[in-house]
């Protein structure tokens, strides 16, 4: 099966226009359920059969649903490793679902794409559906989730139990099976080395943050995903208002912390923010980390409107699309490093030229 | 990697820093981005889910341990112990205890306040025993005789 990315509705990235409230700081929300169908193993212990069962049932059940009624089906288990990369790389699949490196995927593994939401099919869950926001809209997230998961469990028998809600793979899922989540930008608390305070109060707070990538990915470019820590005894709706108002005011803390260096280190910052401008317009070879950081520095310049006429919808989608699996379908075959690092600086130099008004 | 700044422990920590003109990566240890005030993950307290599993290896004899499995999709404390993961909702049922014990520690609670749920109206006790029906075709014809057994039990508990 070869991947048809025009196929996806906005790419299966919804956050990517930048449209949200306070984009340049918070990238997107997502709210994350986990769940299971009665009856049938857990998929990582499921057999074959049973996995393809699950599969064709969320399928059938999908049609019927108000967010994945038109939704694109990926096999994920029919796809290449670099596919799958690239997937995993647009926030659609986890890492465990693409099996990053395998040269397989496990059977029935399946991704269902639609306009708001996505459906993971056969990861450690039967089920994990997401919904993503631009911006910093949490609520927004929540409500589509909480509509489409309604919606799956009126069709299908989920597996439930009294005491402790939803069942899931791992206990540390249990209960909402909710994960809510929001992607946010912090350079300015890194630069004033107030970050390590910010950190440490959230998971005072019952939150953790952790890299771009979620799950054992390391923050670089100063983007840091935030979310709930635990998932039961307390209703979704207090999960979600609390990572809310915890990041609303990890928000103020980023924009005072622009401000001060704006007012103390004024030069300095805008020369340095336009040194990474010009690294990423000129450069010929760029690491992949050394982009992210770079990007970092030419985001806060726009966010503290240093640079103009370049939009924070360019720079979401140079963050996505000069990425390793990204560069590899765009040059048609797979890269090596220093192949990769040579098509990421003519991407970045290409796209930057054409906002410019030079292309 | 050596850390940074003591040169002396493995680096765990990478932090890119930009001060004033200088784009810097750090790499630390534990101990010294402790020093410089860094919260990271590593220095959070240990998982609680593995100091529970931990606990249980500790007080539970390993072969009384071992034997405690789940009846649907067999898998064994052991098997949860070693994953972290369980096998099917039923091992919500048969691990029940010590469940209870390990999700008062990772969430604070053992009881679920959200959203509750009613499956639809279906036949669930039909479609559950369709299902044990479909697992001992199966166990049969992966000549699994053990597990085929339990399941035929089950199969006439529900008949």
């Amino acid at each position: 099966m070869t991947l048809d990315l025009s196929l996806l509705p906005d790419g299966g990235m919804p956050w990517i226009t930048a449209s949200g409230p306070h984009a340049d700081i918070v990238l997107s929300s997502r709210v994350r359920l986990a769940r299971n169908l009665s009856g049938i193993p857990f998929s990582p212990r499921a057999g074959d059969a049973e996995r393809l069962r699950v599969l064709e049932l969320v399928r059938e059940a999908a049609t019927g649903t108000t967010l994945l009624s038109g939704a694109v089906l990926l096999r994920v288990d029919a796809l290449t490793a670099n596919e799958r990369h690239l997937l995993h790389e647009r926030h659609l699949v986890s890492r465990e679902l693409a099996e990053l490196g395998a040269p397989t995927a496990r059977s029935g593994s399946a991704v269902l794409v639609g306009d708001e939401a996505a459906l993971m099919v056969n990861e450690e869950d039967h089920l994990r559906l997401q919904v993503f926001r631009s911006g910093f809209d949490i609520g927004g997230a929540w409500e589509r989730a909480a509509l489409l998961e309604r919606e799956l469990g009126e069709r299908l028998p989920l597996a439930y139990h009294h005491e402790f809600g939803f069942l899931t793979s791992c206990p540390t899922n249990v209960g909402t099976g909710l994960r809510a989540s929001v992607l946010v930008h912090l350079p300015g608390l890194v630069l004033t080395q107030e970050i390590g305070k910010v950190l440490t109060g959230l998971q005072q707070m019952g939150l953790t943050y952790r890299g771009l990538y979620g799950e054992g990915s390391e923050v670089v470019g100063n983007f840091f995903q935030i979310s709930n820590q635990t998932t039961l005894g307390r209703t979704e709706d207090e999960l979600c208002d609390h990572l809310a108002r915890v990041v609303a005011h990890v928000i103020s803390r980023e924009t005072e912390a622009r401000r001060v260096l704006s007012r103390d280190a004024g030069y300095i910052i805008e020369d340095k923010l336009w040194r990474a401008y010009g690294t990423l317009r000129y450069a010929r070879n760029l690491g992949a980390d050394e982009a992210m950081n770079l990007l970092s520095g030419v985001r806060l310049a726009v966010g503290m409107y240093l640079i103009g006429g370049l939009s924070v919808y360019t720079l979401n989608k140079l963050l996505v699309f000069s990425q390793a699996a990204h560069l590899s379908l765009a040059e048609g075959r797979p890269l090596t490093e220093i192949e990769a690092n040579l098509a990421r600086a003519r991407y970045v130099r290409g796209v930057l030229a054409v906002e410019a008004g030079e292309a | 990697m050596l850390c940074d700044q003591c040169r002396e422990r493995d680096a765990v920590v990478h932090l890119t820093q930009i001060i004033e003109a200088e784009v810097t990566q750090l790499h630390l240890c534990e101990k010294c981005a402790a020093a410089k005030g860094i919260e990271t993950t590593v220095a959070m307290p240990k998982h609680p889910l593995g100091d529970f599993l931990h606990a249980v290896q500790q007080q539970a004899s390993p072969a009384a341990g071992d034997q405690v499995r789940c009846a649907y999709c067999q898998t064994s404390l052991r098997d949860f112990r070693a994953s972290g993961r369980l096998g099917c909702a039923q091992c919500y049922t048969a691990f029940e205890g010590a469940l209870r014990e390990l999700l008062r520690r990772v969430h604070g609670a053992a009881r679920h306040r959200g959203r509750e749920y009613e499956a639809p109206a279906a036949d669930n006790a039909a479609s559950e025993l369709e299902q044990l029906r479909e697992r001992l075709q199966q166990a049969v014809a992966a000549e699994e005789f053990e597990l085929a057994a339990t399941l035929r039990d089950q199969i006439r508990s529900f008949e």
